[in-house]
C-alpha cells in the first residue's frame, strides 16, 4: 500500500508564484525592488517559456524594464512569448535576436516596422498574430493571459497603489488579466511617494514596484504642426464637414490621427461655424487629446472627450477643463485605451481615417514592402459592429433600403489623396500587403480597414458615398470616379461620373457648394503652434521638438 | 528641368485671367490666360520624366473645361492631385472676377 496518491492540484499558477516570490526574497525589500537588482530580480522571476506582457504602448513605454529585460542571461531565461501592444523601443526586438524571447503576439509597430520586418523574414521572431489594439486586451482573458506583467507607472505609495494618470493607457487591462489570473504585476515608477494624488490601480494587484533610474518613456505621437497642412488638405476637409458631418449629422466620432483630421479640427470653429454647425455635430469625441482641438474646444464645440491615452504638453489644459475630459477627483485626465477603443467601437457615429493604398474595392493598408506596421487601432474604430442596436441619426441615415428589418451603419470614411509625394498612386490594383503576406508568411494579408465596412471615401476630387452603392460594380464605379488620374481613375468615363453624381454616388466640391479656392490656410482656426498655445491661455505647453522660440 | 506643350481644341471663352498657387515644395503656379483660338499649355517643371501624366491631368481637364486659353504652369513637384486642383481653382477665379466686376 503505498502512500503516493494521484491528487489534481487546482492551484498550480498560485503555488508556482508563491515560489517565484520566495526566490526574491533576499533581492527585495518586501514589494519594493531596489534598483539596482532590477535584472537580478527579473531573472528570478520570470520563467522560460513565460508570457510576458511588457508596456509597449502607444505612447508610454516601461522603457528601464524592457531594457533591464534585454540584460537577462539567455541560458538562464529564454524562449519568453511577448505579449505587447506596441513595438516602439530597439530592445523590444532585441530580445529576440538575443534568444531571451522567441513568441510575439502584437499590434502595432510603426516606429520598429522595417526591423520587424527583416526579423521576421530572417526567422528570428515567431509572430503569433498582429491584432488590433482592443482586439489584443480581449485575448488577455481568454488565451493570452500573461504570467508576468511589466508595466509602467507614475507614481506608487509604499502599499503598492499606483497613479497613472493621464497616461493610464493599457495598464487596467493588462493588470486586471494578469493580477486575477496569479500573474506577477512589476510595475517601474518614477517616484515612490506617501501620498498618491489618486489611487488608478489598488495595491492589492501589485507585487512589485520599482523607482526607475529615469521616468518612462512618453512620445508626443498626437501633436501636428497646423504649419504642415496643406491647401488640398483644407480642400478635403471642408467636403468633410459639409458632405458627411452635416449632411449625416454626425455628433460622435473619433479621428484617427493625421494632418487630414488636424485640418477639419482647425476648420469646425471657421468653416463649420460659417454654416451654422456649432452644436449641431460634433459634440461627443472618443480621441487622443489632440492640441488642434483646443479652439474647437474653446469656441464651445465639444461636450466630451474620451481618450486612449494622454499627450505630453495637454496635461494642464485638460485638468482645467474637467467638463469636457474625463478627470479624477484629483483633477488630472485618467485616459484609458481599452474603453476608449470599446466606446470608438460601439458608441460613436463615424471614424474617419487616412491609409497609403486603397484597392478598387476600398479595402486598405497602410503595409507597404519591407515594413510591417502592424494595426494599432484603426481596424476596431473602421469596422461596422454588428452587435450595435441603438440608433442615432447619423447611423440611422445610412439605412438605404426599405425592409422591415434593418440596421443603420457606422460611418467610416477614409480621406486620401490620389497621389502621396513622388507621385505616388494611392489607388492601386492591388495591394503591397498581399506581397507582404506571403514574405512574412502571414495567414491572411494585412488589411486595415475592409472596403465593405467603408462608407465613404474622400479624394482631392470629391466624396463618392460608397454606402448606397447597389451593387459592387456600383461601388467599384464610384470609387473610381474619384481616383483621379491613378490608373484606376482612368477607368470610368465622364459620362459614368456625371450619372453617378446625378444618382447621388459622388460629389464633387461643387456639388457641395464648396469653392475650391476657399480653401486656404487662413481659414484654419490656428495656423501654427504658438496660435495654439495662445487658444488655451499659455495652458497648452507644447514639448521642445515642437517650439519655435 | 522640362518644358512640354500641350495644345487643345476649345470652345468656351474664358471671362478673365487667373493666377493661383506659388512655386513652393509641392506646389504649383497657374497662370491663366482667356485665348482667341483653342488652347495652348506650357509646363515648366522642376521634375523631368513626368510627361505622360501631365497629359493625362491635362487631357482630363480640358475635357471637362471645354475652354479656350493660353495656360503656363511653373510646377516644383506637386502631386497630381494638386495639379488638377491648381487648375480647378483658376478657372473658378476666372469665373470669379467676372462676377465681380
Amino acid at each position: 500500500m503505498t502512500n503516493i496518491q494521484e491528487t489534481h492540484s487546482w492551484t498550480t499558477r498560485r503555488d508556482h508564484k508563491r515560489k517565484q516570490l520566495r526566490s526574491v526574497g533576499e533581492l527585495t525589500k518586501g514589494r519594493i525592488i531596489p534598483t539596482e537588482n532590477i535584472v537580478a530580480v527579473l531573472e528570478k522571476l520570470i520563467a522560460s517559456g513565460d508570457k510576458v506582457a511588457l508596456e509597449g504602448n502607444n505612447q508610454k513605454q516601461a522603457s528601464f524594464l524592457s531594457m533591464a529585460l534585454a540584460e537577462l542571461d539567455a541560458t538562464k531565461v529564454h524562449g519568453l512569448h511577448m505579449i505587447m501592444s506596441a513595438i516602439a523601443r530597439p530592445e523590444h526586438l532585441d530580445i529576440f535576436e538575443k534568444g531571451i524571447a522567441q513568441k510575439l503576439d502584437f499590434s502595432f509597430a510603426g516606429a520598429q516596422s522595417l526591423r520587424m520586418a527583416q526579423m521576421i523574414e530572417d526567422g528570428l521572431i515567431e509572430v503569433g498574430a498582429i491584432h488590433t489594439y482592443l482586439e489584443l486586451y480581449a485575448r488577455l482573458f481568454i488565451d493570452l493571459t500573461p504570467n508576468v506583467a511589466l508595466i509602467a507607472a507614475d507614481k506608487a505609495d509604499a502599499n503598492g497603489n499606483l497613479y497613472t494618470g493621464p497616461n493610464t493607457e493599457d495598464t487596467p487591462a493588462i493588470i486586471e488579466a494578469t493580477a486575477f489570473r496569479d500573474g506577477i504585476v512589476i510595475v517601474q515608477v518614477n517616484e515612490i511617494v506617501d501620498e498618491l494624488p489618486r489611487v488608478d490601480i489598488p495595491g492589492s494587484w501589485v507585487d512589485f514596484i520599482v523607482q526607475a533610474d529615469k521616468p518612462y518613456q512618453l512620445e508626443a505621437l498626437f501633436t501636428r504642426d497646423p504649419r504642415s497642412i496643406t491647401e488640398i488638405q483644407i480642400l478635403m476637409a471642408m467636403m468633410t464637414i459639409r458632405g458627411i458631418y452635416e449632411r449625416h449629422e454626425v455628433i460622435s466620432l473619433n479621428h484617427g490621427v493625421g494632418f487630414n483630421t488636424a485640418a477639419i479640427e482647425l476648420l469646425l470653429p471657421t468653416y463649420g461655424e460659417s454654416l451654422g454647425l456649432k452644436g449641431k455635430i460634433c459634440r461627443n469625441w472618443a480621441l487622443n487629446p489632440h492640441p488642434t482641438m483646443i479652439p474647437a474646444i474653446e469656441s464651445g464645440w465639444v461636450e466630451s472627450v474620451h481618450c486612449f491615452g494622454g499627450e505630453v504638453g495637454m496635461e494642464k489644459y485638460m485638468a482645467a477643463r474637467p467638463d469636457v475630459f474625463f478627470t479624477g477627483r484629483d483633477g488630472s485626465m485618467r485616459s484609458n485605451r481599452a474603453f476608449c477603443q470599446m466606446a470608438g467601437q460601439y458608441a460613436v457615429d463615424l471614424f474617419i481615417g487616412s491609409t497609403l493604398q486603397m484597392d478598387g474595392d476600398g479595402n486598405s493598408s497602410t503595409v507597404t514592402s519591407g515594413r510591417l506596421a502592424g494595426f494599432g487601432g484603426a481596424p476596431n474604430m473602421g469596422h461596422d459592429p454588428g452587435g450595435r442596436r441603438h440608433g442615432t441619426p447619423a447611423w440611422l441615415n445610412m439605412i438605404t433600403g426599405d425592409s422591415a428589418i434593418q440596421r443603420g451603419r457606422k460611418l467610416v470614411v477614409q480621406v486620401v489623396e490620389t497621389f502621396q509625394q513622388g507621385n505616388k498612386p494611392v489607388f492601386v490594383e492591388s495591394l503591397d500587403a498581399i506581397e507582404v503576406a506571403q514574405a512574412a508568411k502571414l495567414p491572411i494579408a494585412p488589411v486595415m480597414i475592409y472596403g465593405n465596412d467603408v462608407t465613404h471615401v474622400v479624394t482631392e476630387e470629391g466624396i463618392a458615398y460608397l454606402y448606397k452603392a447597389r451593387s459592387l460594380e456600383e461601388r467599384r464605379e464610384a470609387l473610381a470616379a474619384v481616383a483621379g488620374v491613378t490608373t484606376l481613375g482612368m477607368n470610368i468615363s465622364h459620362k459614368q461620373r456625371r450619372i453617378l453624381r446625378e444618382n447621388g454616388l459622388v460629389a464633387l466640391p461643387e456639388d457641395l457648394g464648396v469653392k475650391r479656392t476657399e480653401a486656404k490656410r487662413s481659414l484654419l482656426a490656428a495656423k501654427s503652434i504658438d496660435e495654439l498655445v495662445e487658444w488655451s491661455d499659455g495652458l497648452y505647453t507644447p514639448p521642445a521638438k515642437f517650439r519655435s522660440w | 528641368m522640362e518644358t512640354l506643350t500641350f495644345n487643345y481644341k476649345g470652345t468656351k471663352q474664358l471671362p478673365q485671367r487667373a493666377h493661383v498657387g506659388v512655386v513652393g515644395s509641392g506646389d504649383l503656379e497657374v497662370l491663366l490666360e482667356p485665348a482667341a483660338h483653342g488652347s495652348e499649355v506650357i509646363v515648366r517643371t522642376r521634375f523631368d520624366g513626368y510627361g505622360a501624366i501631365w497629359q493625362e491631368i491635362l487631357d482630363r481637364f480640358f475635357a471637362i473645361h471645354d475652354i479656350k486659353a493660353r495656360i503656363e504652369i511653373n510646377d516644383f513637384g506637386a502631386t497630381p492631385g494638386m495639379v488638377s486642383m491648381r487648375l480647378l481653382q483658376a478657372v473658378e477665379v476666372s469665373y470669379d472676377e467676372q462676377n465681380e466686376k
